[in-house]
């Protein structure tokens, strides 16, 4: 079992995952990232679950403004069209 | 504790590219395709225009005003305002920043003074840090081989891969949910910027002043958290060996 290189441990590896997908690790930390994953399946699972996670946050929908603010705000813009018009 | 401004049901409005983890470090993007002709029908009195932006934009501005100020009630009144903002200021609008970037920036500011006059028990940067600095493992310790172990720090009870047509299921997403809703408040204002509205990480920290690397500690044990909330809905022997 391949669970632990010399430079990495798994729980190491778990607090970088965000890191490692924004691309704020340095290139030695990135370079031991990849190496870690491509040598431990475990991670690798882990990996994917927070890909998974970020996936599954996506579809969340954000609450809409309601039809009486909307009307409000058209009712808004008339005015300030109406006052450039003139 | 400010609630949460997520509705069901969950249609799936923004399945595209924001669904994926956004590789390389966030960069304020420029004048977005189409920000030229929109603020051109706009200066022109198009009300289309208008309602193109209050769809893009609405629900988004709320959820950022709410950060802000107190209830839902002066958030409203703070997007309502930033839109005659933006009506009264489109002229001024020279494309160097994108129009989004540019809209809310009116929002944050108008909802920092409002924030203030409602005198709001905590500014977020200070909320932020000490929620960033409080130290949290993403994974349970007992996970992981102890010291006196061969391999220290390697799974003892490692994640095992999640079936695919229960991750898709909506009462999933419901699980991802009220996972959000435990957050503390940085961590989920973060995340909902990040996650849900797709957000780079500098227009997350500009927007509420943190620095960047506050921003990714607090996305990484928000997102940490909820993936812990959905092994535990998905897998749960693995949580409890």
């Amino acid at each position: 079992m391949s669970l632990f290189t010399k430079d990495i441990a798994c729980q190491e590896l778990v607090e970088l995952v965000t890191a490692y997908f924004d691309g704020s690790l340095s290139r030695t930390e990135r370079r031991r990232f990849r190496a870690h994953i491509r040598g431990c399946p475990h991670c690798t699972a882990y990996v994917e679950q927070m890909r998974q996670t970020i996936e599954t946050t996506g579809r969340l929908t954000e609450e809409d403004i309601g039809p009486e603010a909307r009307d409000e705000l058209l009712e808004a813009f008339r005015g300030w069209r109406d006052g450039r018009a003139t | 504790m400010a609630e949460l401004a997520l509705t069901l049901p969950f249609a799936a409005k923004r399945q595209d590219a924001r669904l994926m983890p956004r590789i390389g470090p966030g960069r304020a993007k420029g004048a977005a395709a189409g920000d030229a002709e929109i603020v051109e029908r706009l200066r022109d009195g198009d009300e289309r225009a208008f309602e193109e932006l209050i769809d893009r934009y609405g629900a988004m501005m709320l959820r950022v005003a709410r950060m802000f100020v107190k209830d839902r009630a002066s958030a409203e009144e703070v997007v309502q305002e930033t839109w005659l903002g933006v009506l009264n200021g489109i002229d001024r609008f020279e494309g160097r920043s994108s129009l989004k970037t540019w809209i809310f920036r009116i929002l944050t500011n108008r909802a920092k003074t409002r924030g203030e006059r409602d005198s709001r028990s905590l500014p977020f940067s200070a909320l932020a840090s000490a929620e960033a600095e409080a130290d949290e493992p993403s994974v349970d310790p007992d996970r992981f081989l102890g010291p006196d172990s061969a391999t220290p720090g390697a799974w003892a009870a490692p994640p095992r891969a999640w079936p695919e047509d229960r991750l898709l299921a909506k009462e999933t997403i419901g699980v991802v949910e009220d996972a959000i809703e435990m957050l503390p408040e940085a961590q989920r204002d973060v995340i909902l910027l990040r996650d849900v509205e797709g957000w780079s990480p500098m227009e997350v920290s500009d927007a509420l002043e943190i620095t960047d690397g506050n921003q990714r500690v607090l996305l990484h044990r928000a997102r940490s958290k909820v993936r812990a909330a959905l092994e535990e809905y998905l897998d749960p022997e693995v949580v409890q060996p």
